[in-house]
């Protein structure tokens, strides 16, 4: 009995080993020989497709697959069709390295549309730039991302400390606000965005608020007490919404100003239409009705839906890859000489990045939006310094 | 460290804190009940709690009140609030027997240490919570606004509205049915019993079967009326509005003394207080930290609760 | 339906528990050898492909090595967490906040973007960490061990979430901004990388963000080690005494054993061992936010413990695999034409679990079983 356990477990192993040592090694890069024949390539989109922050990567996602989708139908494309990849990070940055690692090794991928949060692309972009995968991220706004020394990061859309002082000259110059009071949800966005606007006008008292949270009469109080003539928040519309219905039953008066994160219809939707009223919101983000071109009707055409947050940008940045593409550049050196040497017009604006991967920030138009009967609307773009 | 500021509003702080904290006292019953009863941690009744809050929406929109519906008159508002309660205790109350059955019972007869319990409990949570967030793509959902707060009188110069006012009047109103219907009724004597002593209430004739769904339905018919309030006041519902709000509550639970019906009162107002107190002395970036410290300080140094467990104390 | 089910399950039991006497049965040195060759194969798993075997196994939407790893990370958490709930049955629902106290130890006392710019390697950081740890162990352990199980789940989930806010919100840690540059253990890869290794990647660090290979030798000698240590802890005095207090604790303290002091050692070692898995995790991401510490996150731990058998290494070993491995292996797979969407469904697929595992197996798919209950019958066969 003993003795037959013994020979069958002891053939068990030693036929894992073999099979094992007989296997070969995995090999990489073999792809890599036939780009000279088969001219197609890949562009990931990286960002959260699923999961609490899946709205606005769909909306990234639906932008990139326009540019794509336009390029494949058109007849120049010859065989060299272009594939996007969708990458679905959830917005968790724990998934992100891994994610990174499996668009290195598809050596397909010429480039990257995202990752969508300044939270992945702190986990990801190292290992992205470290092989020489392009980067065009249309949505992550921290201003730091710039700074970490990634070769391929390019960033198609003004970060924080455009939207920021931009945010703050509103409430400051239009506006004019004597006093204000600035919250942030301590989020990586949020937080990042009320530290810009505290740069610029200085705040008569400061606040926080959490995720998931529904109660503000602490903070209401804290508002009540300076005396604030206008409210920055820096945060989603999550909270921003029950956040500005309590404000406004409590008698505030104070305008209410919050940036792109905010500004979505759910926001009216949590705040009532009456409290919402006269809400001030900035986006670094052109409205799609003035975005250049047919993109707007284009979009629609695709999708159903009305472009949403960050869809021109995420059009912009896959059409600089789709350009490198038509410019017969499939392999990655070329494509990131390409994308760093580019200057051109795209809906949203003008890009030509610099070293850091930015493009030129006094150039980025800040629009201010506000909701009046219940809509957001396009207000007035923001006048530059 | 801001006590200036603390004393300087100290009765608009407390009023805040006191609306609060009797939504978090209506939640704190359905573990304070489950806790008297069964001696375990019922981990799910936060999401009780949610699904309330998604009932009174959807019921609105159902009688056609939606968001964008004009605001009616008062009648029709008191007839829309009542509604909304009712829409709001039968989903939460079935969602709490519907925990009951999967989670719970299949179990009870096994036996198994209390801690498989709160596993299952937490499995049951997780589950629900889940559910809504996919079904409703995890985005909020507005509610109409019912009604516009108004203020009605100034208590030492912090204003006190018309909602603040309804929303503990109607959770003092409901602990106090409550009390009532536990210390008096017939089926209250059967909760008492068992909570006391389970083996001597089964001898005497109480279906021990019974009288643990009457608990779960009590509960969740709590939870049902804070549901409705907390639409009041905040407007919106969303998936996860459970976890934050079921730890407070728990937390209140433990603070007055889990068990004991009062002591969730004195629990939930105390800890809103606290919650807003922390926020004005500490500044609003740790107000969620002070919950879990009251908690953390509270079975440290009087693991029973400032009013003791008491649910099975006998009553002449 | 569901009573055949449970024979069949109980037949799979069964069948396990005789292949374990079979396995004891054999000599020492044969299952020496016989552990090495499987410990071998792991090695080698994510550089060769093992024909039949390797596309069932590999995952196609990310990459299998980091995958490897993140499996091998958390089954040093879960070997940790055996300790506390499988071993002393210390429900503990906040053993995230060890697992992050141990992550921003390593992104404190190592990174030049933390406050203290101590800027240690990474080597001198794991000690560290293991011993913040501990102390933060023993310092939640020392007030909160004495209330009731039950409200110890709520106390210690109270401390992950405390943990999770001070991260987030204390200028210290910087807030989800977190803090970057962590540092890594020295050395390169051998250039031409031998026939065995990516020649690509010659003279790259090893353990660089550039491969994971490095990272998952690591973690898989953590776990090995961790496993070894949790073995003979177990069959100590100590490990005794914890399945004492585990079984009933007022008569444990009757024979004599000091139940707060054993608890406390239990709530010690397990915070360490998720002080150790949160230092691979920092170095490995080399950065590090507020974000990865959720609730959720922390619930998942449980899960994998409690699904897969409290108390039995084997069976949080499949906890883990299932809780992490499976999510990943399943990603972009379609089925009748629709997209799996593992992501989404993974928390819902979870709870359902623990519900159905703990209604029908309290004790997990893999459950411990206890040689002084069951006479190893197989075992006196051999001998006779």
């Amino acid at each position: 009995m003993r003795q037959t356990f013994v020979r069958a477990f002891g053939g068990a192993a030693v036929l894992a080993l073999a099979l094992g040592a007989s296997a070969g090694c995995v090999k990489s890069g073999e792809d890599a020989n036939k780009a000279g024949k088969d001219c197609s390539v890949k562009i990931a989109f990286f960002g959260a497709l699923t999961g609490p922050n899946a709205a606005l990567g769909i909306n990234i996602r639906d932008g990139a697959k326009l540019a794509i989708d336009q390029y494949n139908a058109a007849k120049t494309a010859d065989n060299c069709k272009i594939e996007l990849a969708n990458n679905d990070s959830q917005g968790d940055e724990k998934a992100a390295p891994g994610i990174a690692d499996a668009i290195v090794q598809d050596t397909k991928i010429i480039g990257v549309v995202g990752p969508a949060f300044s939270g992945e692309s702190k986990a990801a972009n190292g290992k992205l730039s470290d092989n020489g995968v392009t980067i065009i991220t249309p949505s992550a706004t921290n201003p730091t991302l710039a700074d970490q020394g990634w070769k391929t990061f390019h960033r198609a859309l003004g970060n924080d400390a455009a939207q920021g002082p931009a945010a703050g000259r509103y409430i400051k110059d239009v506006l004019k606000a004597q006093k204000v009071f600035v919250i942030d949800d301590t989020s990586e966005y949020g937080k990042g965005l009320a530290d810009e606007v505290k740069k610029t006008v200085t705040p008569v008292a400061t606040g926080t608020t959490s995720k998931g949270q529904t109660d503000f009469s602490a903070l209401i109080t804290q508002i009540k007490s300076s005396g604030a003539d206008a409210v920055y928040y820096g945060g989603y519309y999550a909270e921003a919404g029950p956040f500005v219905k309590q404000l406004r039953g409590q008698g505030v008066k104070a305008t209410f100003v919050s940036g792109d994160g905010v500004k979505d219809d759910k926001f009216i939707e949590g705040a009532g239409k009456d409290a919402a009223e006269g809400a001030i919101l900035t986006c670094p983000c052109v409205p799609p009705d003035k975005a250049a071109g047919s993109f707007a009707a284009d979009y629609k055409k695709a999708t159903g839906n009305e472009p949403g947050t960050y869809s021109a940008e995420a059009y912009d940045a896959a059409s600089i890859l789709v350009a490198a593409v038509k410019a017969g550049n499939i392999t990655r050196p070329n494509v990131e000489k390409f994308v760093d040497a580019y200057n051109g017009k795209g809906v949203t604006t003008t890009f030509k990045f610099t070293d850091k991967g930015e493009i030129d920030l006094s150039a980025v138009a800040v629009w201010a939006y506000k909701v009046e009967g219940g809509k957001i609307v396009a207000l007035q773009e923001i006048p530059k310094p | 460290m801001h006590f200036d500021y603390w004393l300087d509003n100290f009765w608009s702080l407390s009023v805040g804190g006191l609306t609060q904290g009797a939504i978090y006292a209506l939640v704190a019953l359905g573990y304070t009940l489950v806790y008297g009863v069964l001696r375990l941690i019922n981990f799910a009744h936060s999401e009780v709690f949610m699904t309330g809050t998604f009932a009174v929406i959807i019921a609105w929109d159902m009688l056609g009140y939606d968001l964008n519906a004009q605001r009616p008159g008062t009648g029709v508002v008191i007839a829309l609030l009542v509604a909304g309660l009712v829409a709001a205790s039968l989903t939460s109350a079935g969602t709490a027997l519907l925990v009951e059955r999967v989670a719970y019972r299949p179990l009870r007869r096994k036996n198994p240490p209390s801690l498989v319990f709160l596993i299952t409990a937490i499995g049951a949570s997780v589950v629900l919570f889940e559910a809504v967030g996919l079904l409703t793509d995890r985005k909020l959902k507005g509610a109409i606004t019912l009604v516009q707060p108004k203020e009605v009188f100034s208590l030492f110069g912090a204003s006190v509205d018309n909602v603040q006012i309804m929303i503990v009047v109607a959770a003092v109103v409901m602990m106090f049915g409550l009390e009532q219907f536990i210390n008096r009724t017939r089926l209250g004597r059967g909760v008492r019993a068992v909570a006391q002593n389970p083996d001597a209430a089964a001898l005497m004739g109480v279906n021990r079967d019974r009288v643990i769904m009457l608990i779960f339905m009590i509960g969740g018919l709590m939870a049902g009326g804070a549901a409705l309030l907390h639409i009041v006041k905040v407007g919106s519902a969303q998936y996860d509005v459970g976890f934050l709000l079921g730890v407070k509550a728990f937390a209140a639970a433990v603070l007055g003394g889990i068990g004991n019906l009062r002591g969730a009162l004195i629990g939930g107002l105390l800890l809103g207080l606290a919650e807003n107190w922390g926020a004005g002395i500490f500044g609003t970036i740790w107000m969620n930290v002070v919950p879990f410290a009251v908690l953390v300080l509270i079975l440290m140094f009087r693991p029973t609760g400032l009013l003791g467990e008491s649910m099975g104390r006998a009553r002449a | 339906m569901i009573d055949k089910l449970l024979k069949a399950d109980g037949r799979r039991l069964g069948f396990l528990a005789k292949m374990g006497d079979r396995w004891r049965a054999i000599p020492k040195g044969w299952r020496f050898a016989a552990g090495l060759a499987f410990v071998l194969l792991l090695v080698v798993l994510p550089r060769v492909q093992i024909p039949i075997i390797d596309p069932i196994i590999r995952t196609t939407k990310i990459d299998f090595t980091t995958v490897l790893f993140t499996v091998a990370m958390y089954i040093v958490v879960a070997v940790g967490l055996n300790v506390v709930i499988g071993l002393a049955g210390l429900l503990d629902l906040g053993y995230i906040g060890f697992f992050a106290v141990g992550a921003y130890s390593v992104a404190l006392f190592g990174s030049p973007q933390s406050p203290l710019a101590t800027k240690y390697p990474w080597l001198i950081c794991v000690p560290i960490a293991i011993a913040v740890t501990m102390i933060s162990g023993v310092l939640l352990g020392w007030p909160t061990l004495r209330v009731r199980g039950d409200y110890l789940a709520i106390v210690t989930l109270g401390f992950g979430e405390i943990v999770r806010l001070v991260a987030q919100n204390s200028a210290f840690t910087n807030g989800q901004r977190g803090i970057g540059n962590i540092p890594y253990p020295p050395g390169t890869w051998p250039e031409g990388g031998g026939g065995f290794l990516d020649p690509a990647w010659g003279t790259l660090p090893i353990f660089g963000s550039a491969t994971s290979l490095g990272w998952y030798w690591l973690a898989l000698a953590c776990v090995i080690l961790c496993m070894y240590a949790s073995r003979r802890l177990e069959h100590s005095r100590v490990g005794r005494a914890w399945v004492a207090i585990r079984e009933d604790e007022d008569a444990a303290e009757i024979m004599g054993v000091q139940a707060f002091k054993f608890k406390l050692w239990a709530f010690a070692i397990g915070a360490a061992l998720g002080g150790l898995a949160g230092a691979l995790f920092a170095g490995k991401q080399a950065f590090m936010g507020s974000n990865s510490f959720d609730l959720l996150t922390s619930i998942l731990f449980v899960a994998m413990v409690v699904v897969g058998g409290a108390g039995n290494l084997a069976g949080v070993t499949l906890g883990a695999i299932l809780v992490w491995y499976l999510p990943e292996r399943l990603r972009g797979i379609e089925l009748f034409g629709v997209e799996l969407n593992t992501g989404e469904y993974r928390l819902l697929a979870f709870g359902l679990a623990l519900i159905i595992v703990m209604t029908f197996r309290p004790k997990g798919l893999l459950p411990k079983r206890y040689r002084s209950s069951q006479p190893p019958v197989v075992a006196e066969e051999a001998t006779a």
